[in-house]
């Protein structure tokens, strides 16, 4: 099993589903289970479809290749079967569901999880949404305020890690996380991730960012330039630091 | 959360198909209406002569006036009438405990889960089954304040004087055709009588239910709330399933004295086969408070408007309504302040729910008449629809004489957005259980103000109604 990578992803090619706009193209990727991965690509490249492909959205429709997910297919599934059998994604845009306290919406996710018949321990939820919520410092009260309603984008995207952290998933796909963070509050988002990884180190993580910065708090294991929907190179954690210096320029593919 | 749990562990599913109990009325009109049926009636329930008068001539009042063309689609209901049973009379006495109802009425009872609430200690529940009072019970320390909590006829019996004073007056005969009808055939509902000065802490209840096809329910509640006296009344109804068409027409009538609180409660899921046209007024003195808080599910087609007329310096009108038009459904609902008096405030706060092609209408009067200045009131409502094909509409109603008073309305339209479901699934929530989280969210605002019970419950409803929303 130990062989089996956690996401192999094989000459993937997706659109808009309802037009003719390819977006990702031919494109292979394989994270070993554990593994943390960084895609980085200028604007437009498709990096953020390629994770809303991976967790099923409906505006994207795959035209070709395969995604498999601890050896199996997924793309027949639904998002929440996906999330079901441990995918996870932090949005870049978070939604809001008012009137729908976060503690509410966890408890709904987990009981989710369990089979029918089975009922969560509300005890065992309490204990373990107050450990994350120190993990990513907000206050108990946090969890009692409607889901992403009138939150700053920084509590946003804590939020995104904080349900990260109760949902333990084995595939956790963060869409551009550090953007509109401030530095501390990117600290504290990574200390969470970074966490996370420690306390279960089959967690694999696809990171997808803009900025080489997040990189300076989260390690990853290789980091993939993607440009016009595909991997056009691999590397080591130098390779964002190298980025960070020249800039995508040099990756543009002239159309 | 705690909340939560137990809304997991309730089965309700047969709440929702409804329940039919074998029938045991002793004495039931024939089906239709006329002058002899009311005489029926009224000799039935021994009254005196003035009541005999009062519903003569109000159906003389009903039958003048046509059909409203205004609100939902009306066109079914005359013929409707004709089938209907006027009166129905489930047993000979008002029952005083728990041990004398019959068995299978306290099935029904326990379907509805009454004996939880007594167990809960929640005190003074007054059930109404069929037409009338069956079973009532009255907390010692409240007959000891003086509080009366009785069925109406048994107000009328019992408290001639003072229900003579205020029957009729809030909602009169003539107000409107259903009013009228009300008038003429009343049968069940609540008397209650809070003395000056007495606060009540736990809510006085009532459930009720209508078990009889094709049986009209008529309920006729008044309350009056002495001055400086606080409580609270809450009403549940749910009605079984049946084919052919139901008619309910209640009014209610709610006297707040002077720097009075007082709070009605209802949660209405009527089957989806019945009419429900119900008149519900509140006149409010000085610096008294008037709250409605409104639920309705179920019905072909709803027609109520809660109302406040704030008749004092400073009185304080609140309503506060839920509605859920399923497929097939038509809410017409909102509610109507008016401010007859300086410094007078209100606020309308109404949210509805939309599914498949049911149709929530607001429809809302909000006047100010000349002389109530420094008065205000806010109107929001807000609708949710959960398809494409749902309909929403809007009807307000301003009025305002006065210059200088504040009148504020504000109206919303949402959808459950793609992205939602999709944050939702992404988190392992099904499609359903991700619109019914949406739907609970929408609805919080007020739910919140309900007791535990009956928010539970209602989720639970609205759950139920999400299956089967989505493709």
């Amino acid at each position: 099993m130990s062989n089996t990578p956690a996401l192999e992803i094989r000459g993937l090619s997706a659109k808009v589903a309802d037009e003719d706009i390819s977006i990702l193209n031919n494109l292979d990727l394989t994270l070993e289970s554990g593994q943390i991965h960084a895609i980085m690509g200028p604007n437009g490249s498709g990096k953020s479809t390629l994770a809303k492909v991976l967790a099923g959205h409906p505006s994207y429709q795959v035209t070709g290749g395969e995604v498999l997910y601890l050896g199996q297919s997924i793309l027949e599934m639904e998002p929440d079967e996906r999330a079901l059998a441990g995918i996870f994604m932090a949005f870049q845009y978070p939604v809001e569901i008012p009137g729908v306290s976060i503690a509410n919406f966890l408890r709904t996710a987990l009981q989710a999880r369990l089979g029918r018949g089975e009922e969560l321990d509300l005890f065992d939820f309490q204990d373990q949404l107050l450990e994350s919520m120190e993990l990513l410092e907000v206050e108990p009260s946090f969890a009692e305020r409607p889901v992403n309603d009138g939150f700053s984008g920084g509590e946003k995207k804590r939020n995104e890690i904080l349900q990260m952290a109760v949902l333990q998933p084995t595939l956790a796909i963060m869409d551009e996380t550090d953007s509109g963070l401030d530095i501390d509050a990117l600290q504290i988002v990574s200390k969470g991730v970074n966490t996370l990884q420690q306390q279960n180190p089959e967690m694999t993580i696809l990171m997808i960012t803009h900025y080489q910065r997040l990189l300076d708090y989260i390690k990853p294991d290789l980091v993939h330039v993607m440009v016009d929907g595909k991997i056009v190179r691999t590397g080591g954690p130098e390779l964002a630091l190298e980025l960070e210096r020249q800039g995508y320029a040099d990756w543009k593919i002239p159309s | 959360m705690p909340k939560s749990k137990l809304v997991e562990n309730l089965d309700l599913d047969n709440y929702k198909y409804g329940f039919v109990d074998s029938e045991s009325h002793v004495y039931r009109t024939r089906p239709g209406l006329d002058e002899s049926i009311v005489r029926e009636i009224s000799k039935h329930k021994k009254e005196p002569d003035w009541m005999l008068q009062f519903r003569l001539k109000a159906l003389k009042v009903y039958e003048s006036k046509p059909m409203p063309t205004w609100g939902g689609d009306l066109s079914d209901l005359e013929a409707t009438l004709d089938e209907i049973y006027f009166y129905v009379k489930p047993q000979d006495q008002t029952e005083r405990s728990w041990e004398d109802v019959p068995d299978n009425i306290k099935t029904t009872f326990e379907r509805l889960g009454i004996p939880e609430a007594e167990q809960k200690a929640l005190a003074g529940v007054g059930a109404q089954y069929e037409s009338e009072m069956v079973y009532h019970s009255l907390k010692e320390e409240w007959s000891s304040k003086g509080v009366i909590f009785d069925s109406i006829e048994d107000g009328l019996k019992n408290h001639p004087e003072i229900f003579k004073k205020h029957f009729g007056t809030i909602v009169p005969i003539a107000d409107n055709k259903f009013s009228a009808l009300n008038s003429a055939v009343w049968s069940g509902g609540s008397f209650v009588y809070v003395p000056k000065g007495v606060h009540l802490e736990t809510p006085l209840q009532a459930y009720f239910r209508v078990n009889q096809e094709r049986m009209g329910q008529f309920e006729r509640t008044l309350i009056i709330i002495e001055e400086g006296a606080h409580a609270h009344y809450i009403e549940g109804c749910t009605a079984p399933v049946y084919s052919t068409d139901s008619f309910h027409s209640g009014v209610i009538e709610i006297i707040v004295e002077k720097n009075a609180r007082f709070r009605y409660t209802t949660i209405q899921n009527w089957s989806n086969n019945m009419y429900n046209l119900v008149t519900q007024r509140a006149l409010v003195q000085e610096n008294g408070t008037m709250e409605w808080l409104d639920g309705n599910l179920g019905s072909k087609l709803t027609m109520k408007y809660p109302s406040c007329y704030l008749m004092g310096r400073g009185a304080h009108g609140s309503i506060m309504s839920i509605a859920y038009a399923g497929s097939g459904q038509h809410q017409d609902t909102g509610g109507k302040v008016v401010h007859a008096a300086k410094n007078t405030t209100s606020s309308i706060i109404s949210k509805s729910i939309s599914k498949e092609d049911g149709r929530s209408s607001y429809r809302g009067l909000c006047k100010v008449h000349e002389g109530a200045t420094g008065s205000r009131s806010n109107v929001e409502c807000d609708a949710l629809l959960i398809n494409e094909t749902s309909r929403t509409d809007t009807y307000p109603y301003i009025e305002v004489d006065e210059k200088r008073a504040t009148v504020g309305h504000e109206a919303t339209v949402s959808k459950v957005g793609d992205e939602q479901l999709f944050y939702l699934k992404n988190r392992g929530l099904s499609e359903e259980e991700a619109m019914a989280l949406v739907v609970r969210g929408f609805i919080e605002p007020i739910a919140k103000e309900l007791p535990l019970e009956y928010a539970v419950e209602l989720n639970r409803l609205i759950e139920l109604e999400m299956e089967g929303s989505v493709g």
